[in-house]
């Protein structure tokens, strides 16, 4: 089944409550996926700098390894994420560091603003262990999982990062999912586990290496991805909509002065500010919708 | 829960009936239906606000009785499912599946429903004044299904009986596979599906959308003669191995 949230702020005014609005949601989409929950939130970020999202066993020593990993990096943790912040210029070389230093250290994503964080358990549980509640910031996408394709694990969980301050949620199941990581192991697109939606995420960040834009690769996936999804992608400057050609899944949208938002189903929306007279309506089968901060 | 009596609201109840007010925001939906389910034929119980709804599902589902249940706001999946005799009326949007199976009785969307509007339903009227979503009457049994706006694709497959009139445009697909449904849309078609065609419109057809607009509180705003009528073209009733690609 799973359930998507997405919320997308135009009114700066709300943005200190981006967490707190977008928890509310995802724990409304409970039902629809109890195994697992993530979210990515859109904050606060430096020019020049990157934040790393990492993550590793309960109780983990992040400010040990950011001592190893020397000056200029700054650690906030959160549970069994920690939030990384480095220079840009060091990104690389601090990837190879964390792989060579503390290889039981996954990076989950990486960004200018993006932080991602995902775990197995209850949705409302999860967005209690690292507070997003409290969180800030201008936009944010979430996901309540029930497995089908692959077990349930923390891997499986979504979101997906699909490059910098990109991800994708996925409700659905592809058919073709085995064939398509085939051909992306075959490009050099390594894809970490069983998941079918992370070989979708995956085939984005492919289509992006060769050229497309995010909107172009979605477009692409229409012909390529066979099976039923409707992808919900996070940018650094807004979020994506696709449903599949049949809109097999469901997806409910309200926008008004002050944001758009995403729902698999209306419930998870109707706690917004000025709900009752937003404009309500269901994205079109294989069309690609993007808000932008920038066009908004 | 508050009871009053006499009515004073309703100008469809006459004034020995009582009127309900069920709040959702406190109340849960499962003590909804179940004194819905409760009512019982000749009962004088037949006026019921509900309040707060806020997309919750199976709302006023499974009703057999001739009472009003009057919802105000949107409402989630299989709102009204299985309705036998009811007047369900939804003051906002609906969810997935609204009316599914209904027996009998009459439902009324102000707003939009979303996908499989009417699936499988024998009898009654559903009537959506806005847009209708993908599959609307899929598999249709009997219903009289009104659409004020468009319907999405898949609209009236495998339908089997009754009707569908549509005051907007059809997407994809309207009717594939039909059986005996009629289809009368007001708009354009994006594409008709396997073996449904657009049959001609005789006056006893105009009789009949005139009679379903009535039934839905739309006669007069649009001429029944701007409809055109769709049904099924009889080719894929018997398996044929010609036909097989199509089946």
């Amino acid at each position: 089944m799973c359930g998507i949230v997405g919320l997308f702020l135009k009114d700066k005014a709300l943005e200190p409550q981006l967490g707190e609005l977008l928890s509310g949601m995802l724990g409304t989409m409970c039902g629809r996926g109890p195994d697992s929950a993530g979210f990515a939130v859109y904050g606060a970020g430096e020019s020049g700098e990157v934040k790393l999202t990492l993550r590793a066993a309960e109780g983990y020593d992040f400010a040990g390894l950011a001592e190893k990993l020397g000056e200029g990096a700054e650690v906030l943790q959160r549970a069994t994420h920690a939030v990384l912040t480095v220079p840009s210029a060091d990104e690389a070389g601090i990837r190879a560091k964390i792989a060579a230093l503390a290889p039981e250290v996954t990076v989950v994503g990486a960004g200018s603003r993006m932080e991602l964080y995902k775990e197995v358990g209850m949705p409302t549980d999860v967005a209690v262990r690292f507070d997003l509640a409290k969180m800030a910031g201008t936009h944010g996408i979430a996901h309540t999982r029930m497995a089908t394709e692959s077990a349930v694990t923390t891997n499986g969980a979504h979101p997906f990062s699909t490059g910098l301050d990109q991800c994708l949620v996925h409700n659905g199941s592809l058919s073709n999912f085995r064939t398509v990581r085939r051909n992306l192991e075959r490009a050099g697109v390594t894809i970490q586990t069983e998941n079918d939606s992370e070989v979708a995420a995956g085939y984005l960040t492919w289509r992006m290496k060769e050229g497309r834009s995010l909107g172009e690769a979605l477009e692409d996936s229409l012909d390529d991805l066979d099976g039923f999804y409707t992808f919900v992608v996070g940018t650094e400057s807004g979020f994506g909509v696709l449903r599949d050609p049949i809109a097999c899944k469901p997806a409910v949208m309200a926008e008004t002065d002050q944001y758009v938002a995403f729902g698999s189903e209306y419930r998870a929306l109707a706690g917004l500010p000025g709900i009752e007279n937003a404009k309500i309506f269901e994205p079109e089968p294989a069309k690609v919708y993007f808000w932008d901060r920038a066009a908004a | 829960m508050t009871t009053t009596t006499p009515n004073q609201g309703a100008p469809l109840m006459n004034a020995s009936t009582q009127s309900h007010s069920f709040d959702l925001a406190t109340a849960k939906v499962r003590d909804l239906n179940a004194a819905l389910h409760a009512l019982k034929e000749g009962s004088n119980a037949s006026l019921w606000r509900v309040s707060n709804p806020r997309g919750l599902h199976a709302l006023a589902a499974g009703l057999d009785a001739p009472v009003t249940v009057e919802i105000d706001g949107p409402v989630g999946y299989y709102c009204a499912g299985m309705n036998k005799q009811a007047t369900v009326i939804v003051r906002g949007n609906a969810g997935v599946g609204l009316g599914e199976n209904m027996m009998s009785g009459r439902i009324e969307v102000e707003g939009d429903a979303s996908q499989a509007a009417g699936a499988t339903a024998h009898g009654g009227l559903l009537v959506i004044r806005g847009e209708a979503g993908a599959r609307c009457g899929i598999s249709m049994k009997g219903v009289d299904i009104v659409v004020g706006g468009s319907v999405g694709h898949m609209s009236a497959f495998m339908a089997q009986a009754g009707t569908l009139t549509v005051l907007g445009d059809a997407g994809e697909a309207l009717g594939d596979s039909i059986y005996e449904a009629r289809l009368y849309v007001r708009g354009s078609v994006k594409s008709l599906g396997a073996d449904c065609v657009e049959k001609e419109m005789r006056d006893e057809h105009k009789a009949q959308v005139f009679e379903k607009l009535k039934a839905a509180g739309l006669e007069g705003q649009v001429d029944p003669s701007e409809f055109k009528r769709y049904g099924s073209a009889r080719t894929l009733y018997h398996f044929h191995v010609d036909n097989a690609s199509a089946y």
